[in-house]
């Protein structure tokens, strides 16, 4: 087929369940490609010679290759160069955000200048990704002999899965220290079933284990063991703890019956399988819930919100819908489910009655100034505009901070002002020899491919460390 | 999957449990507790590490029967297990020569208080207890707490053992006879502590309460645990568990701890019926049925 053939072909359009019966159950919302589909999506890119959706790619997945062997039907080729840079291609398909990523500057947007015209990426990863996890293909790689160097990695997220796999093919041993009872950092526990199967996450993790990670649940460094003890029980130590630390507003009312952090409301629903009514962990089934915050975390909040039952859910977000850092994808699908969004509003105060259950908000109404630090235009208040809504459930998604947990254990570790490790560029070392660090606790709450680049580079580098002293032992 | 070595009933509702938790058990302080989840598709519920044998690898948890996880908990026997223990959690509670410290335990509160009491003792301070309990069948460790005291002092609301009244009253009596104290400490039911404060408060007496608001992770990852010191934002697992109780907004603590009145309820019913019946409980699942 040649280019304008190619050009020529729309893009395959996902089926997903349909908004009204997906706001009753947690199953995921696109039901995935087809072969036929893959195959149709996959004839649509063009093999461009520059590969600018290579640059895109944090990772820098080797794209155009992997979808020519969709073209090809060599599906396990093509799980193999996914894997050659993403451990995890079954979430990443998923939840990165590919639009501001590889299909960003996908050069078949591009042309139709409209960027919801790119070539499927990610969508093309999960097709690859669910067929190897389907067909139970994933192979067992052949393991070098045991280099008889330990490593331990604190945290089961993004980062410490790939550092842990990298690590485990190249003869290590190696630990992971998980502070929860189940694995995944955000994962699991925070991106809900309904974007994310836990099946996954938990896939992933007993490959792993096939591989010979030791996976060490309730374990919380600092505390059930001290940093000290690790780093004198393992050659080298990986922290991939994560932004677990979650911020709220600083207003009056946080306090009130009814207001939960995002963390919180996320947890009880994903982790402790609170949507199930007959769950041990309780979560308040709000019937008009108000959301504060515009991202992600927010938009999981919401439509997490609308599947415990309520009848009404606002958004509520400070700037306006062209500055939100949700994914376009999350924001559609929430708009779809019939989430409301009030933009350019502030909140002000949380309301309540006199025994203590939230009752609403006080928002003030902003608009848009001169751009900040950010790049995104500041909002500034409307002086004397305010107004109020109701809510019995508030929920606070205004972001997360790199957890405190570990830096604390560890005194001896420079930090940046916003609390994340300050590491090496190149090799992810923190300022304590032997000791590396990456993810949202390096990056503050960032993304699951970048958590994961930096777990790989980690990885190369602390394999060097290991090789190094081993080579220092012998002479 | 952690052991039950030991099991062993101190009062109506109220078992202690010796646990096999060797990391744990190794790295407690004073003031610690652990989360635990009974069985896989169990809640997690924070409990006080009462005591610990290092040697052994064992921890100890006393537990009072109070809804769905501490009456499941208390089904289980000798050499059961328990799902996930996880911990030491929290701050260990600051340890120093006070000269006189005067430990306050009501109800269950004095299971989490005995590791306080008898540290604070190790620490050369001349300890006085109090003890408060609704009636003499509900005061639990009297033995151990005696050991690890100067002066022991009970109180029950109905007269039936040691001082009729209450802990407050007990106070006000040994303050009034002349008595100096340096420190205090609290722990028991969010009103008795409420009360104590307030009294401690007026007499001058620097006090440390051991709050006990709903916690999930206990990593400091949720902020559930947020409660009000001094008027800033704590969250008690990793900021706590102890607070100068003389800062802390009570309030809405106490409000807080109500957040799940309907559902445990309802929860604590189906237990009663299930477990008449046989069932056990249902796990989770995973779809919302599309009624
Ligand atoms: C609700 C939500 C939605 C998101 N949606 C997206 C999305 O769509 N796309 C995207 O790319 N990114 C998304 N993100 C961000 C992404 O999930 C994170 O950037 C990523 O998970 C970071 O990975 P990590 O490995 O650094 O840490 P985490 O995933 O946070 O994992 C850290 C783990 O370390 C454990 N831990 C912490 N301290 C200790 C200790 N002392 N001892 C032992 N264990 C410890 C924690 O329990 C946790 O399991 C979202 C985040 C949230 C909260
Ligand atoms: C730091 C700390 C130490 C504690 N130590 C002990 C102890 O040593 N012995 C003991 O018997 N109890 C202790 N508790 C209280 C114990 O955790 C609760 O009694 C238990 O969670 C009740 O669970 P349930 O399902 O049986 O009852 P439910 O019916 O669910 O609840 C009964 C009451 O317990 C409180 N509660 C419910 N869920 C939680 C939760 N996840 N976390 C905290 N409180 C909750 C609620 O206020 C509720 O009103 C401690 C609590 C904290 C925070
Ligand atoms: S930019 Fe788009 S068309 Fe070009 S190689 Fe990448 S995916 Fe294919
Ligand atoms: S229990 Fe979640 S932050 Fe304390």
């Amino acid at each position: 087929m040649d280019t304008a053939d190619r050009l020529k072909l729309p893009p395959v359009v996902m089926p997903e369940q349909d908004p009204t019966e997906r706001i009753h159950n947690v199953r995921e919302v696109p039901f995935g490609f087809t072969p036929a589909m893959a195959l149709q999506e996959a004839q649509r890119c063009l093999h461009c010679v520059n590969q600018p959706c290579v640059d895109g790619c944090p990772v820098g997945v080797r794209i155009p290759d992997f979808i020519r062997t969709i073209e090809s039907g060599d599906y396990i080729a093509g799980i193999g160069i996914i894997k050659q840079t993403n451990l995890l291609p079954a979430v990443c398909g998923r939840v990165c955000p590919q639009e501001d990523q590889c299909q960003k500057s996908c050069t078949v947007g591009k042309t139709h200048r409209d960027p919801g015209q790119a070539v499927q990426i990610g969508q093309l990863e999960r097709f690859l990704a669910d067929w190897e996890r389907e067909n139970h293909t994933a192979v067992i790689p052949q393991i070098p002999p045991a280099s008889g160097k330990r490593v331990a990695v604190i945290g089961s997220g993004p980062a410490g899965l790939t550092v842990a796999g990298d690590l485990i093919k190249l003869g290590h041993a190696v630990t992971v220290f998980e502070a929860l009872h189940m694995p995944g950092g955000v994962l699991g526990y925070g991106i809900p079933e309904f974007r994310l199967p836990k099946e996954i996450v938990y896939a992933e993790v007993s490959y792993l284990t096939r591989l010979g990670v030791d996976f060490q649940y309730n374990t919380v460094i600092g505390k059930s063991l001290t940093v000290d003890e690790v780093r004198n029980d393992y050659d080298a130590v990986f922290i991939g703890s994560g932004a677990g630390l979650p911020n709220f507003l600083g207003i009056p009312g946080e306090s009130l019956l009814g207001v939960y952090s995002a963390n919180e409301y996320l947890t009880r629903a994903n982790l402790m399988h609170a949507y199930d009514e007959n769950s041990d962990t309780p979560i308040l089934r709000g019937k008009s819930v108000a959301v504060l915050g515009g991202g992600n975390v927010a938009m999981d909040s919401a439509r997490t919100a609308l599947r415990l039952g309520a009848l009404g859910v606002t958004v509520i977000y400070r700037r306006s819908e062209e500055e939100m850092p949700a994914r376009k994808e999350e924001y559609h699908h929430a708009v779809q489910e019939g989430v409301e969004f009030s933009f350019l509003q502030n909140p002000l105060e949380i309301l309540g009655n006199p025994d203590g259950w939230v009752t609403g908000l006080t928002l003030q109404k902003m608009q848009l100034g001169e751009p900040d630090a950010s790049g995104r235009r500041r909002p500034l208040p409307i002086p004397g505009q305010t107004g109020s809504v109701s809510a019995d459930v508030v929920i606070v998604a205004i972001g997360n901070n790199p957890n405190p947990l570990i830096p604390a254990a560890l005194p001896s570790l420079q930090m940046n002002r916003h609390g994340g490790i300050v590491t090496n560029e190149e090799t992810m070392e923190t300022s304590v020899p032997g000791v590396f660090a990456g993810g949202d606790i390096v990056l503050g709450a960032a993304t699951v491919i970048l958590a994961m680049g930096q777990g790989r580079k980690a990885a190369r580098a602390i394999h060097a460390w290991l090789t190094k002293t081993a080579d220092l032992e012998r002479n | 999957m952690n052991t039950i070595r030991k099991r062993e009933e101190l009062g109506p509702n109220v078992t202690r449990y010796v646990i096999d938790a060797p990391l744990v058990a190794t790295h407690r302080k004073p003031g610690q507790f652990v989360i635990v989840r009974v069985s896989d598709h169990g809640e997690r519920i924070p409990l006080t590490i009462a005591d610990a044998d290092p040697e052994l690898g064992t921890i100890s948890l006393i537990v009072q029967s109070v809804g769905k996880t501490t009456r499941e908990m208390a089904m289980l026997r000798s050499g059961d297990a328990i799902h996930d223990v996880v911990g030491p959690l929290g701050r260990p509670t600051h340890l120093q020569q006070f000269g006189t410290v005067l430990c306050v335990g009501g109800g269950i509160g004095t299971a989490p208080l005995y590791p306080i009491a008898k540290a604070m003792k190790e620490a050369h301070n001349h300890v006085i207890t109090i003890l408060g309990a609704r009636t003499r069948d509900l005061l639990i460790l009297e033995d151990d707490m005696r050991r690890v005291s100067d002066e022991l002092i009970v109180t029950t609301d109905d007269g039936s053992y040691g001082t009729k009244g209450l802990v407050t009253d007990a106070i006000r009596a040994l303050v009034g006879g002349g008595t100096h104290i340096d420190q205090a400490v609290v722990i028991g039911p969010p009103l008795m502590m409420k009360f104590t404060s307030l009294l401690t408060k007026e007499l001058g007496i620097p006090t440390m309460a051991s709050l006990n608001p709903i916690m999930i992770d206990g990593t400091g990852m949720c902020g559930g645990c947020r409660v009000t010191v001094g008027g800033e934002m704590k969250f008690a697992c990793v900021d706590g568990p102890e607070f100068d109780a003389h800062k802390v907004d009570w309030d809405s603590m106490i409000r807080r701890l109500g957040t799940y009145r309907t559902e445990e309820k309802t929860a604590a019913e189906r237990c009663d019926h299930e477990c008449r019946i046989g069932l056990g409980t249902r796990g989770p699942e995973w779809i919302l049925p599309t009624d």
